[in-house]
């Protein structure tokens, strides 16, 4: 970061993109929008050399964590958003605001904390009564919070409420109520995209890294062809966007989401669904999906095969929505930057901000891989519907026996299975050290947010 | 409304801080002190009780007779207060001469609206809604297909208004587009989980629904009565009118009156009966072991004084006590949440359609907070009693066809080995 503060002494060029230690807009903005294209910047080389390497370190980590397992992936999706958040939380406050107001920020922490308790004692409470345990009285401690997991998020949040209303000040009303509105929506935004990711990353890890490297691609992708080949301004939000970089990324995500799924679909460990929480290796019937047909090449020449898996078809549906839709989560970002005055979300990657604006448009895609897995994957998966939906008509009782999972009925069979199972005692020896180790992730989180804030606190 | 409003207004200047007027702006009158504002000194405060009184009776008259007619009438007089609800609460931050430059906006908010409701009530009502069309075969594959790509369909939708949004972002108008979507979104969150965990309760028979709003009424009711010949003693800074003597006579009274109404509410089965499937017909059913009478007779002593030997109790009315307290002592927040935003935007209501009793939310607000707290404690307390090894047995062997109790088998057999080989 110190490598940074050398810019400044290179002439003046519009360097709108550039960080600097103070997050104001340069006043160079009333050069004209020609002048910010990529194409014509002088030191563009240098913030390309400095992109490059966070992104190299970024996507090395990255890979080291996915290499390691569903747990350490989730445990860094969590990370992630704890950090998101605090950036976000930090965004709109007035310093002088809130010296007049002890305990806020403690406030925007506890709501935090009750979401992550809603968010993921939902996603994990399946995965939870499956890792039997030997250990009673965990085991028991922990069935009863699955049991009354709502009750006690509820609870935790209404007492945010009260608190909340107790606290409300004469004249800084507005603000206390903006800032509770500014809470909930960031609260929104972090834990939809993460739960959305958590939940694929357990029906395999190959569902949440393809969106990822297709966002990512797409990125890397407008960013060198508007390098290149940049010269049409795409929106006026983002005016270093331009056409050619948009149309050549579109291509280049479409046909790299087709090669990344064939590439992907061949290891065990991306495409099985993990039921529990263990670490160990993991052995599954890949499914229909990832089963490969042959389909020769040139139709006039049999001997010339190509294996295709019928995941790489849907996976040209991810790579369309990457292209096209999910970059607006970008220019929400800038739009939003634009209308707050404010340069970056924050500075913790050098060359590219904050985590969110990372994560900007990971999160469009993230629901969007979810709600697609949902609606047109997983129903294909499931051979026994398939049969009983030939025989004639079963009416409503088709549904109610399986995980057909968008069916409320199935829902509650699956959960009535789930509390017979929780009646018996298992005497299982698999390691619920990992099960201690989610808990303890869960409830670690206020820790760090509270040796954040103390640190905060003490004068610097 | 006219009438009202000229007899409001040729009143002497007292201090009317809730009288219903025109124009929505607090009256000045900061320098009084607090004492000044209670209800038992104001002069016209019986005009105003009559005012509010009227309109009580008209309402709950409307609602006993929705009641009456069944779970789907309740269930669109919810969507309708909904609607209103969100016309309200839409208007409200709305700066007119903005809204000049953005046409289309207020399209946006009700696409957005929309979307909500089509997710919100698609999840409810699917189960209910598949029951009812069984017995015709198209119109249940039509239902189920629907039902199977809901989620696709309401996330196009979103993600549709989301890119409408973001293309009709004008320079110089970022700030206040950005203030519209977020207040846009905080809206639909609180009118549609409100409303949503209100129909879930109604589906789950409208002894649910009907208790905890009655409890909200009562509460508020005995508060401002209590209030209106007792209080002294100002409650709270945010709203000054409230007392703690209010407050206390209404709590004693809310529990009371919520052990009562259980026992009078749990005798009708049209009432406590779960609806199925969306028809509107009469309902029957095994009142299940929470509806059942327990008789416990009475210490000698009370006898003596009260012709009752015994009096029969339902379990119910237990729960009802926990239900009770909660719309005594934490709902008032609700409460006091809306007059605080009220002041922070300096707002008098949130609307005029109620005479004497401003908009729709100010009624809603405490309901808001009860309907979710009734739906949670229903499915964590209430739901969990009935599960057992000889219910879920009795519903595999009734509901399931031949073929899927053998699948069920293997499947659970499955599981149970592999639980018992990993030890």
């Amino acid at each position: 970061m110190q490598k940074d503060n050398s810019a400044p002494s290179t002439p003046t060029s519009a360097r709108a993109r550039h960080r600097r230690r103070s997050n104001e807009f340069p006043a160079d903005e009333s050069k004209t929008n020609g002048h910010l294209l990529l194409v014509n910047d002088h030191n563009k080389y240098r913030s390309m050399w400095i992109r490059a390497c966070s992104s190299l370190w970024m996507l090395g980590f990255f890979l080291l964590v996915i290499y390691l397992g569903h747990l350490y992936v989730l445990a860094m999706v969590v990370i992630i958003q704890i950090f998101m958040a605090r950036e976000l939380f930090n965004l709109l406050r007035k310093a002088h605001e809130d010296k007049h107001l002890p305990g806020f920020r403690l406030l925007n922490w506890h709501f935090y904390f009750t979401a992550m308790l809603f968010v993921y004692g939902r996603i994990l409470s399946h995965r939870l009564v499956n890792t039997v345990t030997s250990d009673k009285i965990f085991y028991r401690l922990v069935s009863r919070l699955i049991k009354y997991q709502m009750v006690i998020c509820y609870f935790s949040y209404i007492a945010g409420f009260m608190w909340f209303i107790l606290t409300l000040k004469k004249k800084m009303y507005k603000y206390q109520f903006g800032q509770f509105a500014w809470t909930h929506m960031i609260l929104i935004v972090v834990f939809t995209q993460s739960a959305f990711t958590v939940a694929n990353i357990f029906e395999g890890i190959f569902w949440f890294l393809l969106p990822a490297s297709l966002i990512a691609v797409n990125d890397v992708a407008a960013y060198f062809f508007g390098f290149f080949f940049g010269k049409t301004p795409l929106i006026k939000i983002s005016p270093k966007k331009t056409w050619e970089g948009f149309i050549g990324a579109s291509v280049a995500t479409t046909i790299s989401a087709f090669v990344l799924a064939n590439i992907y679909g061949s290891f065990q460990w991306l495409t099985c669904p993990r039921k529990d929480l263990s670490t160990g290796w993991l052995h599954c019937d890949p499914g229909p999906l990832f089963k490969p047909e042959y389909y020769p090449l040139l139709p006039w020449l049999p001997s010339t095969e190509i294996a295709i898996l019928p995941v790489q078809w849907h996976a040209l549906w991810l790579g369309l929505f990457a292209s096209i839709i999910a970059p607006f989560g970008g220019f929400f970002a800038s739009g939003f930057k634009r209308a707050f005055k404010i340069k970056d979300f924050g500075d913790s990657i050098p060359g590219h901000g904050g985590l969110t604006d990372r994560m900007d448009c990971q999160m469009v895609m993230a629901v969007f891989a979810y709600i697609y897995h949902q609606s047109f994957v997983v129903p294909q998966d499931y051979t026994v519907e398939t049969i009983m939906s030939e025989q004639p008509y079963f009416g409503r009782a088709a549904n109610t026996v399986y995980e057909v999972r968008t069916d409320i009925a199935g829902e509650n069979v699956r959960t009535e299975l789930k509390f017979i199972q929780m009646h018996f005692e298992g005497d299982c020896n698999q390691n619920f050290l990992w099960m201690k180790g989610i808990v303890l992730t869960l409830f670690a989180s206020p820790v760090m947010v509270g040796l954040d804030y103390s640190l905060r606190m003490s004068p610097a | 409304m006219e009438k009202e409003n000229n007899i409001a207004l040729s009143s002497a200047g007292t201090s009317r801080v809730r009288q219903r007027k025109r124009s929505n702006e607090v009256i000045p009158e900061p320098s009084k002190p607090n004492g000044g504002t209670l209800l038992v000194d104001d002069r016209n405060k019986y005009k105003s009780m009559w005012i509010r009184t009227y309109s009580t009776v008209w309402m709950i008259g409307g609602f006993a007779l929705v009641v009456y007619m069944g779970h789907l009438y309740i269930t669109a007089m919810v969507v309708v207060i909904q609607i209103f609800m969100a016309k309200e609460l839409f208007n409200l931050l709305r700066k007119a001469h903005e809204d000049e430059h953005l046409p289309g906006f207020r399209l946006l908010n009700w696409h957005f609206f929309f979307t909500a409701m089509l997710f919100v009530y698609g999840r409810l009502l699917s189960q209910p809604l598949v029951n009812s069309v069984t017995p015709e075969k198209f119109l249940y594959q039509f239902v189920s297909s629907l039902i199977k790509y809901q989620m696709a369909i309401c996330y196009f939708l979103y993600i549709a208004g989301f890119m409408w949004f973001i293309l009709t972002l004008k320079k110089n108008m970022y700030k206040y587009q950005f203030r519209q979507y977020a207040w846009t979104h905080m809206i639909l969150i609180v009118v549609f989980t409100q409303s949503s965990f209100t129909v879930a309760n109604i589906f789950e028979g409208i002894f649910w629904f009907l208790l905890p709003a009655s409890l909200i009424v009562i509460n508020d009711i005995f508060a401002y009565v209590v209030g209106f010949f007792f209080g002294r003693t100002p409650l709270i800074k945010l709203s000054p009118k409230k007392t703690w003597e209010g407050f206390i006579g209404a709590s004693v009274t809310t529990m009371i009156s919520a052990f009562v109404l259980a026992n009078i509410l749990g005798q009708f089965q049209w009432l406590t009966c779960p609806r199925k499937d969306l028809s509107t017909g009469w309902l029957q059913c095994d009142p299940g072991p929470l509806f059942k009478r327990e008789y416990y007779t009475l210490p000698g002593w009370i006898s003596q004084w009260f012709p009752w030997k015994e009096i029969s109790i339902l379990t119910v009315q237990w729960h009802a006590l926990c239900l009770g307290l909660f719309a005594s002592i934490i709902a008032p927040f609700g409460g006091f949440f809306a007059s605080g935003f009220k002041r922070a935007f300096k707002i008098k209501d949130f609307g005029d359609s109620i005479p004497g009793h401003g908009g729709i939310t100010d009624r809603m607000d405490c309901q808001m907070v009860m309907a979710v707290f009734a739906y949670i404690y229903h499915q964590s307390f209430i739901v969990r009693e009935g599960i057992s090894v000889e219910k879920i047995l009795d519903q595999v062997l009734t509901k399931l066809t031949f073929e899927e109790q053998q699948t069920l088998l293997t499947k659970l057999g499955q599981i149970l080995q592999d639980r018992l080989g990993h030890s």
